[in-house]
């Protein structure tokens, strides 16, 4: 099992840039621990902003910072800037056109007991109905370090979405196939699609890999770019299957499923199932138990599949 | 030098103009924050069209962002874009002249509107020119009812933990806001205590006396250690008595009875600083 959670590889390449690049600026709200940024404010105090707790100042401040020419990136549990400091993304960041780049920690229900006010079901929907926002979950750790790099080359803001334990590689060291705002095709089958984002492509993998056990051949998707959503993709996928499923760790409602169901039904009408959490405070467990318990594993969405191609 | 009493009191003309054109504005507020603006502008920021893209110029922030007449009118006096366009455009269909700063415009740094968001962006602006050891300052411009806002405080914090002096705020204080006095509706007295409590150098000013501006930001200049709030004591509508303390004219567009009547007292006190 990966111990490298992908907060982590976010601080190694921050750490590795800043070394010539000193307009890269990291910006934490009290929150550095959390979002593995310690040896970043160690190694560049120069180049690290602290705000306190105050979420509404850490993005308002980033969008200064990037305004006078810096390349900001600031992290807070993605709980409290997707919705504390939304309207600062929505017009500091977004409407103002700053190269701000926003970093949700401990996405969806890494803080499983914490309860929902430490829970970010919500920010897919939230950020993506951001005009000129993109958003970004990233699959594993290796996939983490190319959406990284790639965010370093471009000027423009995006939020970005980790967990905040490590979790099972999707690829392998040095065969990480990646395009900047492309889905990555995971296998492909023409009975089912399974289009997921963030830590639910790992188990949309493995559920592909039960489902072959059984005859049933699944194309997997990493939309790991949700928006700009792949659309090509998706409608490719969709459009060799019978039916289509989405997964992801967020609110039923305005997420991955919502968008995906909005370009199939358009483009290439078939059943679309949305996998997601519930509408309703979600059930206290660790990510493992919550992700078990509303069908989000590798079983479930299996089980999801054979039901529907029944 | 230039007579900029009389020039705050022309571009008042200018401003009535814009919003008649437009049939839309924040009238009252446009007239308490004139000579703050003309004093950033023709007095106190390295700012103008020529160096409108050199990292070393000065920066606004129009956090009052709902006031955009009075720096539309300020930026076409100072050359930014001509003010026929202003009032040929402002609030018309397709339009970059909307009701907020936005910086699809020249001249304009940050989009704003909502209200609180400025201070905190500007102390992102001044970490950001210490940090690269540029000598430009940063000034952001609030209202008083915006001082309602927790955001404000947040970046009065963190202004003051990073030593920013080379940030200069100003409150546009004038006492009133849409439902009423401010002290009716939130109290905010007293501003200056405030600050002082945030740890800000503060200066309490006549905000609509621009020979009082001017001496208040060049204090703030030379100020070092901590940055600088200046509460600009001002009277909403400031310019004629028909609209002067008037909460009722906080947005409100004048009828051409009223046009006319405010347009020569402005006439009238743009004479009398012409003959000072």
């Amino acid at each position: 099992m990966n111990k490298i959670s992908n907060r982590q590889v976010i601080c190694e390449v921050l750490l590795e840039n800043a070394k010539t690049d000193k307009d890269i600026v990291v910006l934490c709200s009290d929150s550095r621990g959390s979002a593995s940024m310690t040896p970043f404010f160690n190694t560049y105090p120069e180049q690290s902003v602290e705000t306190g707790i105050a979420e509404q100042d850490l993005v308002g401040i980033s969008a200064g910072l990037a305004k006078v020419g810096k390349k900001p990136y600031a992290f807070s549990p993605a709980s409290f800037v997707s919705t504390r400091s939304y309207e600062q993304a929505k017009v500091d960041c977004a409407y103002s056109d700053t190269n701000v780049k926003l970093i949700g920690i401990s996405g969806g229900v890494s803080y499983g007991a914490l309860g929902m006010s430490h829970h970010s079901a919500q920010d897919i929907a939230a950020f993506a109905a951001i005009p000129n926002m993109r958003v970004y979950l990233p699959s594993d750790r290796f996939q983490t370090r190319c959406l990284f790099e790639a965010l370093l080359k471009d000027q423009k803001t995006a939020y970005i979405r980790v967990g905040r334990n490590p979790v099972e590689d999707v690829y392998e060291e040095g065969n990480v196939p990646f395009e900047m705002d492309k889905a990555t095709v995971l296998c492909e089958g023409d009975d089912v699609a399974i289009v997921a984002t963030g830590e639910m492509v790992k188990p949309a993998k493995d559920a592909a890999a039960l489902l072959l056990e059984k005859g049933i051949h699944a194309t997997v998707l990493d939309m790991y770019c949700v928006k700009p959503l792949d659309k090509e993709a998706v409608i490719k996928a969709a459009q060799n299957a019978k039916a289509v499923i989405t997964v992801e760790e967020h609110s039923p409602f305005g997420g991955l499923g919502s968008m995906v169901s909005q370009v199939v039904g358009a483009a290439c009408p078939r059943k679309v199932v949305n996998l997601a959490l519930p509408d309703a405070p979600v059930i206290t467990g660790t990510s493992k138990e919550v992700f078990e318990y509303y069908g989000l594993d590798a079983k479930g969405i299996a089980k999801t599949a054979e039901e529907i191609l029944k | 030098m230039e007579n900029l009493k009389a020039l705050s009191y022309e571009l008042r003309r200018d401003v009535m103009d814009i919003i008649m054109a437009g049939k839309a504005g924040h009238i009252g507020g446009d007239m308490s924050v004139m000579e703050t603006l003309v004093s950033l502008y023709f007095h106190t920021m390295n700012i103008s069209p020529e160096n409108q893209d050199d990292p070393d110029r000065d920066m606004l922030v129009m956090s009052k962002g709902h006031c955009v007449e009075s720096l539309y009118a300020v930026l076409a006096k100072k050359g930014f874009f001509p003010l026929e366009q202003v009032l040929k455009e402002y609030s018309q269909f397709g339009s970059h002249f909307i009701g907020h700063p936005n910086n699809k415009l020249p001249g304009i740094e940050m989009n704003s509107g909502s209200l609180g968001h400025g201070l905190p962006v500007a102390v992102g602006m001044a970490i950001g020119e210490k940090m690269d050891g540029r000598s430009a300052r940063v000034y952001v411009v609030m209202g008083d009812g915006e001082l309602a806002e927790g955001s404000v405080w947040e970046g009065a914090m963190s202004a003051t933990q990073y030593k920013l002096d080379n940030l200069t705020a100003i409150v546009d204080r004038n006492r009133l806001q849409i439902s009423g006095t401010t002290e009716e509706v939130m109290h905010q007295d007293s501003v200056e205590e405030r600050f002082k409590a945030f740890g800000w150098n503060v200066l309490s000013v006549a905000g609509n006396d621009v020979e009082a501006m001017n001496a208040a930001f060049d204090e703030a200049k030379a100020f070092k250690g901590a940055p600088t709030l200046i509460v600009a004591n001002t009277t909403k509508g400031c310019g004629s008595p028909v609209m002067e303390n008037k909460a009722s004219w906080h947005h409100h567009v004048p009828t051409q009875e009223e046009y006319d009547q405010i347009m020569k007292d402005l006439k009238e006190r743009e004479e009398a600083a012409l003959h000072e």
